[in-house]
């Protein structure tokens, strides 16, 4: 079991603020603020400095986007806060937006709707909170519907496993999903980032940069 | 008109303005009419004079527009148009909704006698208000210097005891022409009035029915908007809450036919969720309230099959109701491409420039889009018609399909 998260979670609706701090004690982890609106959550980040926000898009007062914008600030205000964003939008224009705060990297935007599948909405906190770039995989197929340059250089299987890593997933997993061998997933990462012009760094940061290009393209 | 006497208010000057530029679309209207009848009757014999002939008909509708702009000079009433907004776009419809109307008749008659009596006469009367006045007024110079001021042939001031009275006779001439200025440009402008625009109370219940209009339209938005907002704040926290207690339920069950039982309902409730966040997105798309138009239409273009290329020039926001009908607009306009157009990609661009929002929307698919056959361009122009907006659209069979909106933006 991977350490305990200490958690702020922003949500207006009490039924889903009371419904996930009971799924995430269930996995270990400790809300430690809950928050109703954005003034709230950027009080209670400042307070208790969890080790991740969880918050919803459409907060009080204006029931627009208070809570990504929150998220956002609050990304630019502390570079290294992990934020994951749960949505019911799968518009692009929300991730894009929250991706691009801070340099891409311990942020995830998912649907509500994933936090009923338990495990992989734990796995997926989990992953934002050691770091990671987590992108809904329905937000990640609306954006495959029709890309234009740079990703129509990529062929179909790098446009394939591009979608995959922009979900957050290791080699390993991509592997696992198309069924191919580790090694396999590594060449076609290499020619996504050669096709992307992104500059030989170290690979996990090239690997955020090519999630980040594909959600702006 | 406030409260100052009539001869040092704007009034005169006023009147005075109509008169003296009625000869601009007087003495213009006049040479097209009489150039129109040489050509036209000249040619008649050909029957290509024919249509010239038969244009003629229509001469009163561009020069009642001018004529009723004119009218503002003295008639601080505003004045309203008297056409009906033709039902569908095109020459055609248009042509048909003008012949039948009696206002273009009006209009044709109010015409004829403006180039013909009127003009002239207004010419005349400005330049007597001003000349003759002026020319008594200022007789004592050349007087005073030998020499006379003549007034018409024959007729002169020559001696200082003539040129004494001439000064008070000016005056006197100077406000008498006031008054006669100011009474024939109201004489006029009444009538203009009585041929140039809609009878009074039908203009009111236009205006009244237009309002209420868009108030319909704009409570049928607040409408969409709430329940856009009791879905997304009720059934669908409820179902991802719902979807949570079975994902939880699911981990604790041993496996078998509770376990198959519960993974089932688990899967239809995530299955409702996508349908319900679909149909909340169709009923109205947040993005658009957060983050406007641009990408709005970006991420409708998105949920296109079609490929399509964006380009917006959007300085500022429009106001709401315009935003909801461009994208009413855009949603509709994509909807119908994919439906029928067989195009391989399609563009929308939008620009906001002096208080106009223009929406261009094409594709490069088969054409033929027709507004009578029941597509939904018509319906399409009737929004647009609510916020005062125009609709043209260019579809020859063959394509490619050419939309263009003008949307009012105050």
């Amino acid at each position: 079991m991977p350490v305990s998260l200490r958690v702020v979670l922003a949500e207006d609706g009490a039924l889903m603020r009371a419904g996930l701090t009971t799924l995430l004690s269930r996995f270990g982890h400790q809300v430690v603020a809950e928050a109703a609106d954005a003034d709230q959550l950027v009080r209670a980040v400042a307070e208790h400095r969890p080790d991740i926000v969880v918050t919803d898009v459409r907060m009080p007062p204006g029931f627009s986007d208070e809570g990504l914008r929150a998220a956002v600030a609050l990304r630019k205000a502390r570079p290294g806060l992990a934020v994951l964003v749960l949505s019911q939008y799968i518009e692009k224009t929300y991730a894009g937006e929250l991706l691009d705060s801070g340099d891409g990297t311990g942020v995830g935007y998912l649907l509500k709707d994933r936090v009923g599948d338990v495990a992989e909405f734990i796995d997926a906190l989990q992953r934002v909170a050691a770091g990671g770039t987590v992108v809904d995989p329905e937000v990640v197929r609306q954006l495959l519907r029709h890309r234009r340059d740079p990703l129509e250089r990529l062929s179909p299987r790098e446009r394939e496993v591009l979608a995959l890593m922009a979900e957050g997933r290791s080699n390993a997993a991509v592997a696992r999903a198309l069924v191919v061998s580790e090694a396999a997933v590594g060449k076609h990462i290499g020619h996504i980032l050669t096709k992307l012009d992104l500059p030989p760094d170290d690979d996990d940061h090239r690997r955020v940069l090519a999630v980040l290009s594909f959600l702006r393209a | 008109m406030g409260r100052r006497p009539f001869l040092v208010s704007a009034w005169p000057w006023r009147a005075w303005a109509y008169l003296a530029t009625a000869c601009l679309p007087g003495a213009l209207g006049l040479s097209v009419l009489a150039a129109d009848l040489a050509v036209g009757g000249g040619l008649a014999k050909a029957l290509i004079g024919l249509p010239l002939l038969a244009a003629l008909a229509l001469a009163g509708v561009p020069m009642g527009r001018v004529e009723r702009w004119r009218l503002g000079l003295i008639d601080p009433v505003p004045v309203a148009d008297p056409h009906r907004v033709p039902a569908r776009p095109g020459v055609r419809c248009w042509l048909a909704t003008r012949g039948r109307e009696a206002a273009t008749w009006r209009e044709l008659g109010y015409a004829v006698l403006f180039v013909t009596l009127l003009w002239p006469l207004d010419l005349v009367a400005a330049i007597a208000a001003v000349v003759v006045p002026l020319a008594l007024l200022t007789s004592p110079l050349p007087v005073a210097l030998g020499a006379q001021r003549g007034l018409w042939p024959g007729v002169a001031i020559s001696t200082p005891l003539q040129a004494a009275a001439a000064v008070p006779a000016g005056l006197v001439l100077l406000v008498g022409g006031a008054y006669l200025v100011t009474a024939l440009a109201a004489a006029q402008g009444r009538l203009a009035r009585r041929l140039l625009t809609a009878p009074a109370q039908l203009g009111v219940q236009l205006a009244e029915v237009t309002q209420s209009r868009a108030r319909l339209v704009s409570a049928f938005e607040a409408e969409r908007r709430r329940i856009e907002r009791d879905l997304h704040d009720g059934a669908q926290q409820r179902l991802v809450a719902l979807s949570m207690s079975l994902g939880l339920a699911r981990l604790d069950l041993p496996a078998g036919p509770a376990a198959d039982q519960v993974a089932h309902a688990h899967e239809q409730a995530k299955l409702a969720l996508t349908e319900l966040r679909e149909l909340i997105y169709g009923i109205y798309p947040q993005v658009l309230t957060d983050r406007g138009l641009a990408a709005a239409a970006e991420e409708a273009a998105d949920r296109s099959p079609v490929p399509v290329e964006l380009g917006f020039r959007l300085d500022r926001r429009p106001p709401q109701a315009v935003e909801a009908t461009a994208y009413f607009v855009i949603s509709e306009a994509l909807a119908n491409i994919a439906k029928h157009s067989r195009a391989d990609r399609a563009w929308i661009r939008g620009e906001l420039a002096g208080g106009v929002l223009l929406l261009e929307i094409g594709d490069d698919g088969v054409g033929g889009a027709d507004a009578g056959r029941g597509s939904g361009l018509s319906g399409l122009a009737d929004r647009v018609a609510v916020v005062g907006g125009s609709v043209s659209v260019s579809s020859p069979p063959g394509g490619p399909t050419a939309l263009r909106v003008e949307l009012p933006c105050p």
